[in-house]
């Protein structure tokens, strides 16, 4: 660290007051310093003159918990209290806020924010204490070694002083290459339950702003006219209708065919003058299918043969272990196609500027995607194009495509205009329902044989998927040798030792676009394995957890880890020892770096009907940045995945989506989960993800449950089949 | 056709065509943007206010059925109830994404100024139109036992 003498005085007498001292991370990755007018910077710290530090948060919010997590590595690091730290969303610039796990890429996903913000943020933080503290001993002329920086003030040598004091000497100072993070046992942030979430005061006064809030003096509101079936388009409309209501202004054919855009004063006006459109649609080359031969075809893909073989075991040497075997079992699985139906319909505004730049208010999930895309659509420079990030009425992964989807509509409304006024663009629910990006409809089938002692001899275990990945930009990124590995994602890598294990895929076209649902390839293949061997365990007559301990056993740190969960969960979920009348399944899973187990106990009423009472977790993610943020991810995480496969799917007949509303896509409710316990493994491990971890193993374990006292699930949802709820 | 509002104390005079839907009123017109749009169909309860004190659904309830009715917003709420129900959604973390939360405190304060000491029961029954895609549903059940606690005392 060295001190920039030249300046000091200057900035002693004129900047004091309007000190601002900014820290970051150069493009080159070096942590670096200074004041808000220098330019080479964009920081991860703001701390004003008047000691208020401001976190600049590079993932979006969404209800994950990132603006309370990263918020919480600064000041912890830094040595101030969470009352005294605020937020802001960081602006769109992939080469200083991107994902660290994503390359040149800003975005939220994968259960990452936390894994990759983790060390950056921390260091920031502590860069940050050490300039203070530098500064500090610089104007005492005392020892920066004997100086502390708490509850924003920095102490030592006999004095105190706040923290705004010393913001514009440490503007001038270089940023230590290397600072010294703390111990986990000085730790007073986190790791503390009591720490409070952020974004809670605005989200409960009814003050946060989501994209769907934005109200610019000049904007139209346009909504599309959609085809009724995916791949139909315009060949001519009649708004003749349209015209007699008041706040129409237009309607306007897409360039790209696939809609008609509805401008319109007001959200209302919009909605009526779309639904008097009378839209002319060329089907010729719209989808035709309906979900049975969707079906249909995915299960005779996992009947025949497997397009790619996924394991160093093949086939035949898995065949030959499984059908000498004493007992063969063999199930199909079916998952449906399934909305994200985030509860903020999509929508973004796209504001013009005077110099002929915008600015995209949004509830930006991947912001470099639509930022690239409105960059080609309005044939602007990426830095005339500004993206505001709001908060987002949830996700699961909707608010992030590969073609920047409903960025994009706006972007092509937008450019239809004279560009004088903004345009804010509303999707309606039946929009969302109906958008055509869907979790994958996707077969497996899995044969299992068991010796006479009830080991497993081999395990035949065929996937046929809707690829998400193919056919879209990440295809290079995330296929390999043909194989689109989120298909197979927590089967092929699974971590329990099972021998003579084989895994096939089969790619099979898509009816509809797919896209990364909550928890991804997981929300599927957790389903398969953790139902698999639990009636392999009830075949060999072992107890569901032991069998499943026995096949973690002497592994490494992945097994060891999902054991531990597991034995967690069944010990606080009291496993094995369930009030009468009621009955227990146990589901075990990793994914995103992180190992959750669950418990699921229900009750019947006397027609059978099943009551969920209970739902027992236990997660290990590293360690517990923000704990109670972590046990509200699993409670979420857990009515997510149980609430679809309860009752939800997309069906569609002769290529149109059969749902379009809440009506019909019955969300969870609150009386669906009686109770939900959660239990967070103590770890120093580096932390891992938690939005999406909770899902995968909470369907399982409920089907688990259910098949004590009732029939096996296999096809989804539950109530497409004999099972029905309270 | 004019109207003249009456929305957390205060007369506004719109102009809507009849059949407009109070919930497009209170955010394109009034710009109170707490008030969220869910579904439109009465399926989500994103768009709950109170109207004379009771909460209804604000898409489904047309702007000429509300003249002289009393309208509370999220941004007007200022009962016993309501403050109870606010600090107990603050003390639990009730949030994730919160673009339900309006409507879910709009419900709950409206439970508790019926019935105080709700059971378990009561607040499942109650609170079964409210949806939350990001499942809050544990913590708004505690938060709500919290918030009778509150009033008590
Ligand atoms: S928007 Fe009114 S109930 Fe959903
Ligand atoms: S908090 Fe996200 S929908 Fe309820």
């Amino acid at each position: 660290m060295t001190v920039n003498t030249s300046r000091r005085g200057f900035l002693q007498t004129a900047a004091a007051a309007s000190a601002v001292l900014v820290l970051g991370v150069r493009p080159d990755g070096v942590l670096a310093s200074g004041t808000a007018e220098t330019t080479m910077l964009t920081p991860f710290i703001r701390i004003g003159a008047d000691g208020r530090v401001t976190a600049i948060v590079k993932h979006f919010e969404t209800g994950q918990g990132p603006a309370t997590g990263l918020t919480t590595l600064i000041a912890e690091e830094l040595g101030v209290t969470m009352e005294q730290i605020g937020y802001d969303f960081a602006p769109s610039d992939p080469q200083v806020y991107n994902n660290l796990m994503f390359g040149a890429f800003q975005g939220t996903g994968g259960s990452t924010a936390m894994a990759n913000s983790f060390m950056q943020y921390r260091q920031a933080g502590a860069a940050a204490r050490e300039l203070l503290i530098a500064a500090a001993a610089q104007e005492w002329g005392a020892d920066p070694s004997v100086l502390m920086i708490e509850d924003g003030v920095v102490s030592g040598a006999g004095k105190s002083a706040p923290i705004g004091d010393f913001v514009a000497i440490a503007a001038t100072l270089d940023a230590p290459a290397d600072p010294r993070l703390k111990d986990a046992a000085e730790f007073k942030l986190i790791g503390n339950a009591q720490v409070r979430r952020k974004d809670t005061p605005p989200k409960i006064n009814g003050t946060a702003k989501f994209a769907m809030d934005m109200q610019l003096d000049n904007q139209m509101v346009v909504v599309i006219a959609r085809a009724p079936r995916m791949g139909a388009t315009v060949t001519s409309f009649d708004d003749s209708d349209a015209l007699r209501i008041t706040g129409f202004i237009r309607a306007a054919t897409l360039p790209n065919k696939a809609g008609v855009a509805v401008y319109a004063e007001h959200t209302w006006a919009a909605l009526q003058a779309r639904d008097a459109l009378d839209v002319q649609w060329d089907i010729s080359n719209a989808e035709s299918r309906s979900s049975d031969q969707i079906r249909d075809q995915l299960i005779s893909a996992v009947n025949a043969d497997p397009e790619y073989a996924i394991t160093a075991t093949s086939r035949d040497e898995t065949a030959a272990k499984i059908d000498g075997a004493a007992q063969i079992l063999e199930e199909t699985f079916y998952f449906p196609l399934l909305a994200h139906a985030p509860m903020e319909p999509l929508t973004c505004t796209i504001e013009p500027l005077a110099d002929g730049g915008i600015i995209l208010h949004d509830g930006a999930q991947t912001p470099t995607g639509p930022h690239m895309a409105l960059s080609q659509i309005l044939q602007l420079p990426m830095e005339k194009i500004q993206i505001k990030t709001m908060f987002a009425g949830g996700s699961f992964g909707r608010r992030s495509t590969p073609t920047a989807d409903y960025q994009v509509e706006a972007g092509l409304a937008f450019a239809m205009t004279d560009r004088s006024r903004a345009v804010k663009l509303v999707w309606s629910r039946e929009d969302d329902i109906r958008g055509g990006y869907y979790r994958p409809a996707v077969a497996h089938k899995v044969r299992v044989g068991l010796d006479s002692a009830g080991e497993i001899t081999g395990w035949d275990h065929r996937i046929a998927a809707q690829s998400i990945m193919k056919g879209t930009p990440f295809e290079g990124a995330f296929v390999q040798d043909g194989v689109d590995f989120s298909s197979v994602e927590g089967a092929a890598d699974t971590p329990y030792q099972i021998p003579g294990r084989f895994v096939g895929l089969s790619d099979v076209a898509k009816a509809t676009t797919v896209l990364w649902w909550r928890s991804v390839g997981h929300s599927h293949t957790a389903f398969v394995m953790e139902t698999m061997l639990d009636i392999a365990a009830r075949a060999a007559g072992r107890d569901p957890v032991a069998f499943r301990l026995a096949l973690l056993e002497g592994g490494g740190s992945d097994q060891a880890r999902l054991a531990g969960v597991l034995k967690l969960a069944a010990d606080k979920g009291n496993w094995g020892k369930s009030d009468p009348g009621r009955s227990q399944g146990i589901a075990v899973h990793k994914s995103f770096g992180s190992f959750a187990a669950q418990v699921a106990e229900i009750s019947r009423d006397e027609d059978g009907n099943v009551k969920i009472e209970k739902v027992t977790c236990a997660i290990d993610c590293g360690l517990a940045v923000n704990p109670d943020v972590i046990r509200a991810q699993m409670e979420g995480g857990i009515g997510y995945g149980i609430g679809h496969v309860m009752r939800d799917e997309i069906t569609l007949t002769d290529g149109e989506v059969d749902q379009s509303n809440f009506p019909d896509y019955e969300p969870l409710r609150i009386g669906d989960i009686a109770s939900i316990e959660v239990h967070i493994v103590s770890s120093a491990e580096a932390p891992t993800g938690v939005g999406e971890p909770g899902t995968p193993p909470s369907a399982p374990a409920l089907a688990n449950a259910i098949a004590v006292s009732g029939p096996r699930i296999t096809h989804l949802p539950m109530t497409s089949g004999d099972v029905g709820f309270i | 056709m004019t109207i003249s509002l009456n929305l957390n104390g205060q007369t506004h005079r719109v102009t809507a065509e009849p059949g407009t839907p109070l919930l497009w009123v209170i955010r394109d017109e009034l710009k109170l943007t707490g008030t969220k749009f869910g579904c439109g169909v009465a399926a989500c309860g994103a768009c709950t206010v109170h109207l004379d004190g009771e909460p209804v659904r604000a898409c489904q309830t047309n702007i000429e059925d509300v003249e002289g009715a009393e309208i509370t917003t999220i941004e007007g709420l200022s009962s016993r109830a309501a403050a109870a129900v606010q600090t107990a959604w603050a003390e639990l973390d009730v949030v994730q994404c919160g673009y339900c939360q309006s409507g879910q405190i709009m419900s709950a304060t409206g439970l508790l100024s019926e019935n105080a000491r709700p059971t378990v029961e009561d607040i499942d029954e109650y609170m079964n139109g409210n949806a939350c895609r990001c499942a809050t549903y544990q913590r708004i059940r505690a938060a709500i036992l919290r918030a009778s606690e509150i009033m008590e005392a």
